[in-house]
């Protein structure tokens, strides 16, 4: 029974939503299940921020290893909660948007959340390097094709691609770095990427009749024998 | 003269290459923390000290500029602001610019969100962008605000079909009806160009499949360097053009200035990022020659044992 | 000729000659007024101007049922006027008319010039509606005629859709043959993948070196086909975690794929014989937002140091944060998403990486029961119909292209017509 209604129930949402392609009368349901889906998924912020909340707080009751941090992290939780419930600082009442310009929520996401975030994606620069270092190298046929191309992109990427190549004559402009860094994303990588995505198009529809047909259904639990 | 402050950065980088590389010779590798400081100051030296380079737009980027310089005067353009503070360094810039030629043609834009991050993002457009700009410009004529709507690719289905329904008002909450600019706009078929600016989920290929294709209605796409690529299969057709990354958002700023005089001092956030873009791709560049002769190097020297 | 009458009879021709003249004067005012369009109403003046620019209506406009729809739609055509191609075109627009019914003409939508179209999606079913389009010059409306009436009509079946249909039939058809075929005994290939035959290696290592795995199964919820494929495998991974005595953390971005994971590790250890060992605090919510997320998992990694780490599921700009963080750590990593831009990243700096669809067939691979693999079969019976069709495509566009062949040619436009999505 435990499994038998949740396997129900992705069986007809699932059956009726392919069935919905071809039958226009029931081309809303798609929309109306994404709704509900979303709903489902706000109800469920309740779980996710309650687990939250008690980890840290046990973490902190206990003063298990870095329990300081745990007092950040509710902080940070409790601040924003109450900035954005009772709207603090907002121009207008209650009513108006949570992320008023003005208000304190907008201003913590401004100064707190979005220099946060952009330092964290920064990290980027720094690890592409550490990647391309180790994983350049010239091992064997496959992986110096994979530098070369690299190369070429890298260069291509920037001014000295041109400058480096402005001497080719135009009827071989293929063969100035810029152009050939567009012919390499625009051919050879575009048919790898083209080859994977109907891969994973096959690969997704495959799933979906298993998960659909109830063939697989290891993500509910207690099929791991 | 080269600035001193310039010089000694790059001295220093290129001082520091060339003795990893006598190290590498020797079969030694380099270790993580040291490229990590050489990409440091690889990327701060250009923002301290600012180099630019002249640009010259691609053709992928071409095509989507002569597009909005081709439309006629009061067409009506939708920008979608689909990404987040973490994408806003790369992207934001071609917002802007995007904006900015759109308004000088006298295009009507209606800005929309499909991210909850991109409405403040798209404020600081409207802020540090539009009014310094174009004061002249009232929101609400000349350009509308209709913010954010949760519901991803929900959204784009309702709005492909009747944009209304999904945003019945402006931020300002102001009917759409009583808003010039949708007398003659009713869904997403009805814009003479979409352009969405973005690069996750969703982001460019969610217009595309859901709005740009079933409807026929153009798309241009700004997006993060690394989404480019998954974009390529749909230009030229359902996407005319695409801006990737740092790059596209620098070939788009300067031929705007080239083709309009007036942003030749305007503030070029691309083109000023292509400096560090350039040097750290030189110095990556060189530490894959780098490690490439310390991993031949140490394997004729276990060869050799 | 000469008419030369008597006094009377030329008093009464020239009566009526001024008759006859008053006569036709009256009939050439009144004509206009007496001509009615019997389909479409007069012009429209918007206000007085004795200079009046008259403009050509729209013609041939029908109005016809949208289809394939759910009988909420009604689609106009029509010629646009033909002083729109003039380049002084005083023509400012096209106007619609609407009539539902037997009631007044309303205004339902101000086109712009060289329109030629129009969908009217406001139309209820069953409902009986009549159109026509006015020309709209500054100062004047030019109607046409009116549209005969109409009612919109509900079509059941999408025959639009028809070669898409076919197209899912014939790959649905294939997975659920072959998987019955699988069902009755018979054996079927599948290839090594490398990520997967790592996995009992990859928590052995945890196990001998005495620290934790970690499970990361992507920043998406469960709406996303990659977050359950994520989710069966760490069924199979959580399992084989159990039996060895390791442990396993797994901080999620979202609330609906904790507790999903919570329940697939709950049941792996029970199915293990070691339900005491499971605990809640396996799997923990940390927070939707992208980066705050990457913060605290590359906290984990660093704090924890995991020799096993499992990077599955839908991943963006992170995933080379989160890998490169993994390996700075020592850690084994399998890595497995279908979005084909993170790919690269996980290659470079994982040590082995599931690509697209290897992830969703992991599942199947890792549990080799029969109906699962005979999927993956059926699977690759789609690849064939890509690879036929691509190989028809390429040829006929290099021969429509290259030798102007029209049979090529027609071979391309039927192609487009069936793959269509629209």
């Amino acid at each position: 029974m435990r499994q038998l209604v949740p396997l129900t129930i992705t069986f007809c949402v699932g059956t009726l939503l392919i069935v919905s392609v071809f039958i226009p009368p029931l081309g809303d349901l798609e929309r109306t299940f994404t709704l509900w889906f979303d709903i489902i998924a706000v109800f469920a912020f309740f779980l996710g921020g309650g687990n939250l909340l008690r980890v840290h707080i046990n973490k902190l009751w206990r003063r298990k290893k870095d329990w300081g941090f745990s007092i950040v992290t509710l902080a940070g939780f409790a601040t924003m909660l109450a900035a954005g419930l009772f709207k603090i600082g907002n121009p207008g009442d209650i009513a108006t948007a949570v992320d008023a310009p003005g208000s304190m929520f907008y201003t913590i996401f401004d100064s707190v959340v979005v220099p946060l975030g952009s330092t964290m994606y920064s990290l980027l620069a720094f690890f592409v390097a550490s990647a391309s270092y180790r994983a350049f190298r010239a091992k064997n046929r496959e992986a110096t094709l994979l530098l070369l191309a690299a190369f070429i992109i890298l260069l291509g990427r920037t001014p000295f691609g041109l400058m480096l190549t402005e001497w080719v004559p135009d009827s071989f402009s293929l063969l100035q770095i810029p152009n050939l860094a567009i012919w390499i994303m625009n051919s050879p990588n575009l048919a790898g990427q083209r080859a994977i995505m109907i891969g994973i198009g096959l690969g997704v529809v495959s799933m979906s009749l298993r998960l659909i047909l109830g063939i697989e259904r290891s993500y509910l639990g207690g099929d791991n024998a | 003269m080269p600035d001193v402050g310039v010089m000694v950065p790059l001295v220093a980088i290129f001082g520091g290459l060339i003795w990893l590389l006598v190290r590498a010779i020797r079969g030694r590798e380099v270790e993580r923390r040291v490229i990590f400081i050489f990409i440091f100051v690889a990327v701060a030296t250009p923002i301290l000290f600012p180099i630019t380079f002249q640009e010259h737009a691609t053709p992928v980027v071409k095509d989507l500029f002569d597009r909005i310089e081709n439309l006629p005067p009061g067409s009506t353009i939708l920008m979608s602001f689909d990404f987040d503070p973490a994408m806003a360094p790369e992207v934001q810039p071609m917002a802007n610019a995007l904006a900015r030629h759109s308004l000088t043609r006298e295009h009507k834009i209606v800005f929309m969100c499909l991210w909850a991050t991109g409405q403040s993002l798209l404020n600081t457009t409207l802020e540090y962008v539009i009014k310094p700009d174009f004061p002249h410009l009232v929101d609400g004529v000349d350009f509308v605000n209709v913010g954010y709507k949760a519901g991803n690719e929900g959204v784009l289905n309702v709005i492909v079909s009747d944009f209304k329904k999904m945003f019945p008002t402006d931020v300002n909450g102001v009917p759409l009806d009583s808003i010039e600019i949708f007398d003659k706009v009713g869904s997403c078929r009805d814009f003479d160009l979409i352009l969405t600016v973005g690069g996750g989920r969703p982001g460019p290929k969610e217009w595309v499949l859901f709005v740009g294709d079933p409807a026929n209605v153009p798309i241009g796409a700004g997006v993060a360097a690394v989404v480019a690529p998954q974009l390529y299969p749909y230009y030229p057709r359902q996407v005319i053009g695409i801006l990737g990354g740092i790059k596209g958002a620098a070939e788009y700023e300067s031929e705007l200035a080239q083709t309009h005089p007036r942003f030749e001092d305007m503030e070029k956030p691309g083109l000023r990022m292509m400096g560090p873009q350039t040097l750290a791709h030189v110095v990556i560049m060189a530490f894959i020659v780098i490690g490439n002769i310390a991993f031949f190097r140490g394997r004729r020297g276990r060869k050799t044992e | 000729m000469t008419f030369h009458r008597g006094r009377t009879s030329s008093l009464a021709s020239g009566f009526s000659a001024r008759l006859i003249i008053v006569i036709v004067v009256i009939a050439f005012l009144a004509a206009p007024a007496m001509w009615s369009r019997a389909d479409g109403p007069d012009i429209v003046l918007a206000g007085s101007d004795s200079a009046l620019v008259s403009l050509a209506p729209v013609t041939s406009l029908v109005a016809a049922d949208n289809t394939y729809d759910n009988g909420d739609a009604l689609r106009l055509t029509w010629v646009p006027s033909i002083d729109d191609r003039l380049i002084d075109s005083k023509i400012i627009g096209y106007r619609v008319y609407r009539l539902a019914g037997t009631g007044e003409p309303e205004a339902i939508a101000d086109l712009p010039p060289g329109s030629n179209q129009y969908l009217d999606e406001t139309v209820l079913r069953d409902s009986v509606y009549s159109y026509y389009v006015s020309t709209l010059s500054e100062r004047a409306e030019f109607p046409s005629n009116r549209t005969a009436v109409i009612s919109p009509q509900r079509e059941w079946i999408n025959l639009d859709r028809g070669y898409l249909f076919l197209i899912a039939l014939a790959i649905a058809g294939a997975v659920i043959y072959y998987v019955t075929v699988a069902k009755r005994g018979k054996k079927l290939f599948v290839r090594k993948i490398a990520g997967l035959e790592a996995i009992d290696d990859a928590v052995g290592r945890a196990t001998e070196m005495g620290r934790p795995v970690l499970f990361i199964p992507g920043i998406h919820d469960m709406d996303d086909v990659q977050t359950l494929a994520a989710l069966t495998i760490l069924g199979r991974v959580s399992r084989t975690i159990a039996d060895y005595e390791s442990k396993i953390f797994m901080p999620v971005a979202r609330s609906l794929v904790m507790t999903a994971g919570r329940e697939v590790i709950k049941s792996s250890y029970q199915a293990a014989g070691r339900p005491d060992a499971y605990s809640d605090d396996m799997v923990n919510y940390i927070t939707d937002e992208q980066f705050g997320y990457v913060a605290a998992v590359d906290g984990i990694m660093v704090r924890e140091k995991p020799a096993t780490v499992f990077l599955l599921g839908a991943f963006f700009a992170e995933s080379l944060i989160l890998a490169e963080t993994g390996n700075s750590v020592g850690a084994i990593q399998i890595a497995g998403t279908a979005r084909p831009a993170q790919l690269p990243f996980f290659i470079a700096a994982c040590d082995f990486t599931l690509i697209g669809e290897e992830l969703f067939a992991a599942s199947a691979y890792l549990s080799g029961e029969p109906r699962q693999l005979g999927s993956l079969k059926g699977q690759d019976v789609g690849k064939v119909i890509a690879m036929v069709v691509i190989m028809i495509g390429v040829i006929s566009l290099t021969f429509a292209e290259a030798w102007k062949i029209e049979f090529m040619q027609d071979i391309l436009d039927r192609l487009s017509v069936v793959f269509s999505t629209n």
